[in-house]
């Protein structure tokens, strides 16, 4: 596809801090080539706006290649933009047309306090995690190969495709309660799916849901919106299960 | 801990949520098979039958016991939805300035609430209409008596009503010397045996209620209750299937086989309990 410039309005959301009243800012990019991804035109738009001596839009990235879950952004009404499968650092600006008006928002979730512009705390998702998000393994020296432990293929399947979440928290971003329990769902089901798992299973649903609570997240609807713009394709069948382990969890457990 | 997260957590409001509604879905079926007499019988038959069935509906232990149930479902279901919405709400303070929520999810599964919401404001009218009248002000007349007459009276052994509102089909005259009638029962005055109780005539009331000869206001009770059920349709449409996610109760086995299930039951159970008063509407 031969690569064309184009030229946009943008409609962006600035906060200069986590206490500051925040608005949307208009402003307009020229030239902005269609092979670039969303995040370059957003670093270009910085660049004129430093030029300008203006304060630059701040926004999160890192890997730049869909795998570190870092960058986020609500692009005109969808989280991670109008494409399916992929993150914001994925999407690029050929999906656009000259002249169009783009609306860029942060996520929208009382447990991701702005920081500042489209920068989200979502620390709230590693305060989860914490909660039970992993396996206790005692480093004796002489611990056990994992592929000693026989495990069903679909099994270990399920449990990658649940491990492939990546945090990013689009899930919640587009949810209209504002519910994690597609990440959370992810994080129980890729243990519970896992005989290293099934140890502290009961402990690890019980204790990742309370907190996941506590962090003021919004109560499942079931609307599945989250597993529509889940940039790893997370599917709803890990709420599901996660539900499951929680209600053996809350009768049996001895706590 | 696990006594309270049984209540409190989230993952449990949406149990409660799931076991009330799928109760109720059952609570549909049935309250629909028995509204169904109304339109598969006729003429003083199908008057006399309802009647029957109403009063059994009223009377039967279990029935009872599972009206309380149903109520309880009901009222549950509302507080949790409502509590659920409003904390929902609260996980978002600040709404998004543009939003494009059909891209990714069905329009009933995002209005559960304003639907659920114009159900309970028409449960609160349908029972004010007709089943205040019938328990509680006990202002519907009485219709039919149901007594085994030769048993008590030596008659003819082949009839077995005795209609104290129908003179004409009357087949023991009102005015029996040996018989007498106090509150809704009926008594053998000689001995002050008691004969039978009286059914109360909700038939003609539900009838007249949709009759526009009768009710000036037939067509537009027909149109309330019709919308009612389309509401009630689009609540089913999206939490029949739900109510099963939100148990656990997903399979790629089942899901597509539940999700039909509840489209059809959301469509047909709607539409069936709206087609009776339609077609008592147009007779
Ligand atoms: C006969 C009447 C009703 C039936 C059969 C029914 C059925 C259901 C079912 C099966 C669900 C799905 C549960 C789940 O997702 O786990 C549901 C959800 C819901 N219902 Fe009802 N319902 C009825 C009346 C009501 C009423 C009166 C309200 C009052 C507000 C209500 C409010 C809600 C709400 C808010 C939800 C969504 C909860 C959520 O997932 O966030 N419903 N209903
Ligand atoms: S479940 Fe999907 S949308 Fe949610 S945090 Fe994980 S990768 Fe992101
Ligand atoms: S920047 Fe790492 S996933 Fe987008």
């Amino acid at each position: 596809m031969a690569s064309k410039s184009i030229n946009i309005t943008l409609k962006i959301w600035r906060q200069k801090n986590k206490d500051a009243k925040g608005q949307m800012e208009t402003y307009t990019l020229n030239n902005v080539s269609t092979d670039s991804s969303f995040l370059e035109m957003l670093d270009q738009l910085n660049e004129q706006l430093i030029n300008e001596r203006k304060e630059p839009v701040a926004f999160d990235h890192d890997c730049r290649e869909g795998i570190c879950g870092m960058c986020s952004l609500y692009i005109n009404g969808r989280a991670h933009g109008p494409d399916r499968g992929i993150t914001t650092c994925q999407l690029h600006m050929r999906l656009f047309n000259d002249g169009d008006t783009i609306y860029v928002e942060p996520w929208r979730s009382a447990a991701f306090p702005i920081v500042k512009d489209l920068v989200v705390d979502r620390s709230s998702f590693d305060r989860i995690q914490q909660a039970g998000g992993f396996i206790s393994v005692n480093t004796s020296g002489r611990t056990m190969d994992a592929n000693a432990i026989p495990v069903p293929k679909v099994n270990a399947d399920k449990a990658f495709q649940a491990a492939a979440c990546i945090g990013c928290g689009a899930c919640v971003a587009s949810c209209k309660n504002g519910s994690a329990m597609l990440f959370v769902g992810a994080k129980v089901s890729q243990y519970a799916l896992l005989p290293q798992g099934r140890v502290e299973a009961k402990e690890r649903v019980l204790n990742m849901v309370r907190q996941m609570d506590e962090e003021g997240f919004g109560n499942c609807t079931n609307t599945g919106a989250c597993e529509v713009e889940c940039p790893k394709g997370i599917s709803i069948e890990n709420i599901a299960r996660m539900n499951r382990e929680f209600l053996k969890a809350s009768i049996t457990s001895e706590k | 801990m696990s006594n309270s997260a049984l209540i409190k957590s989230s993952i449990a409001k949406k149990y409660w949520m799931a076991i009330t509604g799928l109760f109720l879905c059952t609570f549909l079926v049935g309250h629909l098979l028995g509204n169904l007499q109304l339109i598969l019988n006729t003429g003083e038959e199908g008057r006399r039958a309802f009647n029957e069935y109403a009063y059994f509906m009223g009377h039967n232990i279990f029935i009872k016991v599972l009206s309380y149930v149903t109520y309880a479902s009901i009222i549950f279901h509302a507080v949790d939805g409502i509590m659920l919405t409003i904390q929902n709400k609260k996980a978002r303070p600040v709404n998004y300035v543009y939003t494009k929520p059909s891209a990714n999810s069905s329009l009933p599964s995002r209005w559960m609430a304003v639907l659920g919401s114009l159900i309970l404001v028409f449960i609160v009218t349908h029972m004010a209409n007709f089943w205040w009248k019938m328990k509680i002000s006990e202002e519907i007349p009485l219709h039919t008596y149901k007594l085994k007459i030769d048993e008590h009276l030596g008659q003819s052994p082949n009839i077995d009503y005795y209609y104290t509102h129908v003179p004409s089909v009357n087949p023991i005259p009102k005015d029996t010397a040996q018989i007498e009638e106090k509150g809704t029962e009926l008594f053998l005055k000689s001995s002050n045996l008691k004969l039978a109780e009286g059914y109360r005539d909700l038939h003609t009331v539900v009838m007249d209620f949709f009759n526009p000869d009768v009710n000036n206001l037939a067509l537009l009770y027909l149109l309330i209750y019709a919308g009612s059920m389309a509401v009630l349709g689009f609540h089913l449409w999206h939490g029949f299937a739900s109510g099963f996610q939100s148990l656990g109760l997903n399979h790629p086995k089942y899901n597509q086989l539940i999700k039909r299930i509840g489209q059809g039951f959301a469509v047909i159970v709607p539409l069936l309990f709206a087609l009776i008063p339609i077609l008592i509407f147009i007779k």
